[in-house]
């Protein structure tokens, strides 16, 4: 079967000059989940803006059999959801229920099929009962959850998640695994948070430098790059206690 | 935070919150060209035409002292054109102006007071109001919080390092200004991977029932009562 993403010797610069992708290869297949680890700067977040066009480097990129170039971006990022890091970027609207009205008016949608998928993804997020509230009101697990459900809304094949525990208390972590868990999609998850990559994913990609240097098991990935970090060290308790 | 509290304001529940948002900016608009237009004012001006300020905001349920505070934010600015007429001899216009730029700012204050800022926008959209100037005003009421808790924190770190003085708050507003724009950058990114394609559009389009054409009409009646006959007659 055909990958839903395949991403073929994808090569990008930044403007500044640096190299963020130095030949990226990459394949996700339907309803899988995938785990990217990486230092910081290796080029995890780049890769990922180019899964829906927002950057375009150099290379192949396909989503679902598309290319990923101009002239189909609005296809593109139609099957592609992609949740941002500062989930305060990602809300922009006055309120819950407008922000995640947004993608599907921009898809078109009538205003109350755009309600209804609206409704539906707050649902799924376990927001359905702050519609009319302000996002800056809301906590930083329930503003997570409110970028998601304006990405569900939308009804993508593939969920692009960068960093989406960063800010998140335990139970925030918590109840975002659980709705992830729920969710049919394929997604892709970029983060540094261990244990919420192994309650997700099986298969796990290492970035460095620009580069995917090893693709496999989550477990073999973390301990080959000492990427765990009660693992790798031997101190479990601080000196003395 | 001035605008957390009027949004809180603008979620209540009266007959003034219900009305059509568009209908209470046409209102709005007729009042302000009433007081602006006023020839003399008086102290009996100030009643006819505060009068029915007083009720909205008691209609609306609004906390009645805070809307008359909110509205002295606009006094520093009238205050330097009162004192220029004063300083020329026309102690008339200096309270023509202050009174005037009062009355408007109150006004305003029971719009925003009543009326949820995204409808308000919607509002102004559905009255031909270019979709980018609202664009603009609805980033700007949306990060305004994030970037005065962005300030705060940088002056938090800079007091908790041994000091804040001129010098570094100015160099503090450059650094802001270096984020806002990357934020700006972020939050673009954010939009375009959801379709955006220039223009946000409105998930509730607003329907004007015949309550709230009555209201516009009782309301034009009242403020040319106001402008063309009480408020004139009384300020003679």
């Amino acid at each position: 079967m055909e990958p839903l993403i395949k991403v073929r010797d994808l090569h990008f610069r930044y403007e500044d000059g640096t190299l963020a992708l130095d030949g990226v290869n990459f394949e996700l297949s339907a309803g899988e989940t995938v785990a990217l680890f990486g230092p910081n700067g290796s080029g995890k977040t780049t890769f990922v803006l180019h899964l829906n066009g927002l950057l375009l480097g150099q290379g192949e990129v396909t989503v679902g059999g598309l290319r990923v170039e101009k002239n189909n971006l609005g296809l593109v990022r139609r099957k592609v959801g992609l949740v941002f890091q500062d989930a305060d970027e990602q809300l922009f609207m006055p309120t819950v229920f407008e922000d995640v009205c947004f993608g599907p008016l921009n898809l078109g949608l009538s205003p109350p099929e755009a309600a209804a998928a609206a409704r539906h993804a707050l649902e799924q997020v376990g927001m359905g009962h702050a519609l009319e509230r302000a996002p800056y009101h809301l906590s930083a697990g329930e503003k997570r959850r409110v970028a998601l459900a304006g990405v569900l809304a939308m009804q993508p094949e593939i969920l692009v998640l960068d960093e989406p525990t960063t800010f998140l208390d335990p139970p925030g972590r918590r109840a975002l695994l659980e709705v992830l868990r729920g969710l049919p999609q394929a997604k892709l998850i970029v983060t540094h948070d261990v244990w919420f990559a192994r309650a997700l994913a099986r298969r796990a990609v290492f970035f460095e430098r620009g580069r995917i240097v090893r693709d496999g098991p989550v477990d073999e990935l973390l301990a080959r790059f000492h990427w765990n970090l009660s693992e790798s060290l031997d101190v479990v308790a601080p000196p003395g206690a | 935070m001035h605008h957390v509290e009027l949004d809180r304001w603008s979620r209540g529940r009266s007959l003034l919150h219900a009305r059509d948002a568009r209908v209470k900016i046409l209102l709005l608009v007729a009042y302000l060209a009433a007081v602006a237009t006023s020839p003399r004012v008086s102290v009996a001006w100030l009643a006819v035409y505060g009068f029915p300020l007083l009720a909205a905001v008691l209609v609306a349920d609004l906390p009645v002292g805070a809307v008359l505070l909110r509205a002295a934010v606009v006094l520093p600015f009238s205050a330097a054109f009162a004192v220029a007429s004063v300083v020329a001899g026309d102690s008339q216009r200096a309270a023509a102006l202050a009174l005037k730029s009062y009355l408007s700012a109150a006004a305003v204050l029971v719009l925003m007071g009543t009326t949820p800022l995204g409808r308000l926008l919607r509002g102004l959209e559905r009255l031909r109001v270019p979709g980018f100037l609202i664009l603009v005003v609805q980033f700007l009421h949306r990060y305004l919080f994030v970037l005065s808790e962005q300030a705060q924190h940088m002056r938090l770190a800079a007091l908790c390092r041994g000091g804040w003085s001129f010098r570094q708050a100015a160099g503090g507003v450059a650094v802001l200004f270096a984020r806002s724009y990357d934020r700006a950058e972020g939050i673009h990114q954010a939009m375009l991977a959801r379709g955006f394609a220039g223009r946000a559009a409105s998930p509730e389009p607003a329907r004007a029932g015949w309550k709230d054409w009555l209201f516009l009409l009782a309301g034009l009646a009242l403020v040319a009562a106001l402008r063309f006959f009480l408020g004139g007659v009384w300020s003679r």
